[in-house]
């Protein structure tokens, strides 16, 4: 057993809706009890659609399942196709309707229902949401897609990729398809499927049309991704284009898989993040400790872009699924910070505690953390929530992707004049770091209660009444580091007092 | 004059006979119920015994995550769980130590049932006897079940509360008659039901849940209770068991049902119908006139329920007497006839009540009808919306104050305001 609050993961059935519901045509039959059909108001309330989900629920009941559960279930089955004459189903089972071993697969394929059904294994006790759409999505390639389907004679046409892995309930999915069709339209490459997201079952046939695939999620996409390869020999390109370097090089592996020179699009597009990131209003930018945490996909790709693009220094590095480990590792060695795998959230409570960031790019569950410390945050992955589907448009991917991440990422931090001013004029009373960025308005005041500058105020013991109050000049978010430091350079030369002195004796050991 | 109006006799069969739907049911399972019962037991802590699903649906249901550290948690079983139940039951040993540890405020931890676990049949009966005798003097351990195969949305606090009934401490003979208010209220209802009881000379009066489960109220053969929500059929028998007597009433939502409840009580404790006109006065004045406000927006607007919370059959009640809105069909999970008795009888004639659900049936009728406004749970209200029905979502009349004088207007208003804004919108 494993005691959690709060999970950032759904259980696998979840992931399997948030394919169903992203397709077209395609209906989803789960073996489940009543009370499961909460998963629904994900996405007609967070991701605010105009439309249920695809998906009927068997909703047993205590008193079923002495009786027949399985007829209840191939009951649920002719309803389904009776009435919402889906061009395929998928058939599966919740936590729940797993332990009572009906066997959906075997009870729909006795019936032979009139069309293409697809039965899913999804252990619920062992895996989650991201595993479980990934799966979802790979056995419907795997059974829908035509294998005699092959790309046309090329030398008529302009080449044609396939887009993976976007699906219901996913971080800016929608926005992110759009600018990528957008950005391989002006490369002057067609795109023949985007799945799973608007995709039908004639879309998922004539997967193998493409020359090649593009991987835009791998959480979602890169079992099917993998089947398409081994199968139509389709290559894949796993560069994902989140970041203006990661989006470079993403437009030159397509172009050379497309065999198209990407210098002119190169030369004439370019993120405003760039220019933005060099002028000298950025300059304070440089050295901002940063702290993130997601999907691992999504992490990494916002370490290299703290890292590269915005001059920020990473203090942590982490995701929540484990599958994705191995490339947080790496690139938590690259930034020299110790990588963080957990799905325990009161982990990287701690973790963000200890790391004393200035920015927190994270999830909702970050989000709140970070208010609760009145650290400035971003969300930068899935799980989301209602606001993390804007009315307007706002990709994370490709060059307006960086433009977007450019802004919402530095925002949230107080501005560079300011920050000096804060620093300057500290006994200001209406002006002062306690009543944070003056352009987020006075919600977002560092609240009275501030739990890191609580503790580092109260523990400053052993430190002499004036270096205690010249701590305090310092600014807020840096102040737990300062009082860190000081403590630990006192420490090593065995000074039992800290002075005035020792601070900037510190300071000075300390300086970057 | 003040006296409340006289219901209607339909008794039998005025109303058209209850549609009964089997089919799939978009509602809520019971430990939904932890959402609202955690923040009003302030001593107390509830762990799911359950599945990723289980803390999924905490999460998601509440809508926005409650960040302060809730006192709610999930002991997620994995697979080496289900291999054995002598291991479940050392892991779940385990877990309560680790959740003891980090929380120990806590006096009194619901072990809370769910699908898989009763499922797998593990006994939490038995773990929380094991578990109190274990930490006995410093937390009390109960267990109920919230799992959707047994519970419908509100049906978990009934377990609950039925869960509690046991430990209230039991009153002597000889004890003065005191009154026990069953069904969480929000605080602000229930200071102003308090000062009410007490202008009507009502003085021993304690509630079922109270704010910490260590002042509990007690109960005996001079117990009287009554019941503030509609959907505690089993806490009800439970609390018949020990002897306690039910003040049958209208449930306390709009002027009509609130005067009908005080008047219930106090004809319960001998107080004269006159002294009791006398004190609620000033507050129907102050309820009829909020009333009047919505009447105009509401009345003769057809409204339909889907089953969610069994709030439905009272609040049709209201909307229809007071408000004069036109009931189409009136939904609920689980119709408890005993219970409901005098609200069924307010009914207007011929309403159409339906019990249990199908779900794709029933918005074929809702479709078919085009009700001026749906009360539906999460799921649907946006997807009605979009085909141009104006709904109100019916979680929200779980989380309000809604009950009493002072709230008959708030409830009306959360049924006006979304005609309203349909009215005010011009995109």
């Amino acid at each position: 057993m494993q005691l959690a609050v709060w999970t950032y993961e759904g259980p696998p059935h979840v992931g399997a809706m948030r394919v169903a519901t992203a397709m077209e045509g395609v209906h989803y039959l789960l073996h489940a009890p009543q009370g499961d059909t909460y998963a629904d108001l994900l996405f007609t309330m967070i991701e605010r659609r105009g439309k249920r989900p695809p998906v009927t629920y068997t909703t047993f009941q205590a008193r079923d399942l002495g009786k027949d559960t399985s007829e209840l279930f191939q009951t649920a089955a002719m309803d389904v196709v009776a009435r919402f004459k889906p061009d395929a189903m998928i058939v599966g089972a919740s936590c729940t309707a797993e332990l009572i071993q009906d066997d959906p697969a075997g009870l729909v394929e006795r019936m032979a229902l009139p069309l293409p059904v697809i039965p899913l294994e999804l252990p619920s006790y062992q895996r989650k949401e991201h595993w479980g759409a990934a799966e979802t999505f790979y056995q419907i390639v795997r059974t829908l897609a035509d294998k005699s389907r092959r790309p046309s004679e090329q030398a008529s046409r302009r080449p044609l990729v396939n887009l993976l892995g976007p699906t219901a309930l996913g971080f800016r999915h929608r926005d992110d398809v759009a600018e990528i069709t957008g950005l391989l339209g002006r490369l002057g490459i067609d795109v023949n499927v985007t799945a799973p997201l608007g995709a039908t079952v004639a879309d998922i046939e004539r997967l193998g049309e493409a020359d090649f695939n593009i991987l835009l999620y791998p959480e979602t996409g890169d079992l099917a991704a993998q089947y398409l390869e081994r199968t139509f020999r389709q290559p894949v390109v796993r560069t994902v284009p989140i970041g203006v370097g990661a989006t470079n090089e993403f437009v030159r592996e397509v172009a050379a898989l497309a065999g198209i020179d990407p210098a002119p699009l190169l030369a004439q597009e370019e993120s405003r993040l760039s220019w933005w990131s060099r002028s000298i209003d950025s300059t304070y930018l440089t050295g901002k400790r940063v702290f993130i945490f997601g999907d691992g996909t999504h992490a990494v790709a916002a370490a290299r872009i703290a890292h590269e693009e915005l001059g920020f220094k990473v203090v942590g590095l982490g995701c929540y699924n484990r599958e994705y480990a191995r490339e947080v590792r790496e690139a938590a060695k690259r930034y020299d910070v110790e990588p963080l795998i957990t799905d325990d959230h009161l982990a990287v409570e701690s973790a963000i505690e200890a790391a004393q960031p200035e920015l927190v790019l994270g999830t909702q569950m970050e989000r709140h953390i970070a208010k609760r410390f009145a650290i400035p945050c971003a969300v930068i992955s899935a799980p989301v929530h209602v606001q993390d589907f804007p009315a307007r448009y706002s990709p994370q991917m490709g060059f307006e992707g960086a433009n977007v991440i450019f802004d919402s990422w530095v925002h949230p931090l107080v501005m560079g004049l300011e920050e000096h001013l804060l620093t300057m004029f500290r006994d200001d009373f209406e002006f002062h770091d306690g009543a944070g960025a003056s352009h987020l308005g006075p919600g977002h005041a560092a609240p009275a209660e501030q739990p890191v500058a609580a503790a580092v105020e109260a523990e400053a013991s052993g430190w002499t009444d004036e270096a205690a109050l010249e701590l305090k000049k310092i600014p807020f978010f840096v102040r737990g580091k300062a009082r860190r430091n000081t403590e630990l350079f006192a420490a090593e030369r065995g000074i039992a007092t800290i002075e005035l002195a020792t601070l900037y004796e510190a300071k000075a050991h300390y300086a970057r | 004059m003040n006296a409340p109006a006289r219901l209607d006799a339909q008794v039998n069969g005025d109303c058209a006979p209850v549609l009964r739907e089997r089919g799939q049911r978009e509602v809520f399972c019971g430990l939904t119920g932890i959402i609202w019962l955690h923040r009003r037991m302030q001593d107390a802590f509830f762990l799911v015994v359950g599945s990723r699903t289980c803390a999924h649906l905490l999460q998601s249901a509440a809508g926005v995550m409650i960040f302060a550290e809730p006192r709610f948690a999930t002991a997620i079983m994995e697979e080496r769980d289900l291999a054995g139940l002598a291991d479940a039951n050392q892991e779940l040993d385990r877990i309560v130590a680790q959740l003891i540890a980090r929380r120990p405020d806590i006096r009194t931890l619901f072990l809370v049932g769910s699908c898989p676990s009763e499922v797998i049949k593990l006994d939490l009966a038995k773990a929380a006897q094991r578990l109190g005798e274990a930490y006995a003097g410093s937390v009390r351990v109960l267990n109920y079940s919230g799992s959707g195969i047994e519970t419908t949305f509100t049906q978990g606090e009934d377990a609950c509360l039925a869960a509690l009934v046991p430990v209230m401490p039991a009153l002597p003979a000889d004890a003065p008659t005191n009154l026990v208010v069953v069904g969480t209220l929000p605080d602000i209802v229930e200071d102003q039901f308090r000062r009410i009881f007490a202008d009507l000379g009502i003085t021993h009066v304690g509630s079922l849940p109270e704010r910490v489960v260590a002042d509990l109220p007690g109960i005996g053969p001079n117990t009287l209770y009554l019941l503030a929500q509609p959907f505690l059929g089993d806490t009800g028998q439970a609390l018949d068991r020990r002897g306690a007597r039910r003040i049958e009433a209208l449930f306390p939502f709009g002027v009509e049902g609130t005067s009908d409840w005080f008047h219930a009580a106090a004809a319960a404790f001998g107080i004269p119908t006159s002294h009791v006109d006398a004190v609620l006065a000033p507050y129907r004045a102050r309820g009829e006139l909020a009333l009047l406000r919505h009447r105009d927006r509401l009345a003769g607007r057809t409204i339909f329920f889907m089953p969610d919370s069994q709030l439905e059959v009272p609040l049709a009640r209201f909307l229809s007497r007071e408000l004069g809105m036109v009931l189409t069909e009136v939904g609920t999970p689980y119709l408890h006839a005993g219970h409901l008795a005098r609200e069924l009888a307010a009914l207007p004639p011929g309403v159409q009540l339906s019990e249990g659900q199908d779900v794709d049936r029933q918005l074929d009728r809702v479709r078919a009808l085009r009700p001026d406004l749906t009360v539906c749970g999460l799921g649907l209200a946006n997807p009605l919306e979009s085909e141009g029905l104006s709904t109100k979502w019916a979680i929200e009349l779980v989380f309000s104050p809604i009950h009493g004088f002072d709230q008959a207007g708030d409830l009306a208003e959360l049924f006006a305001r979304p005609m309203r804004r349909r009215d005010v919108l011009r995109v």
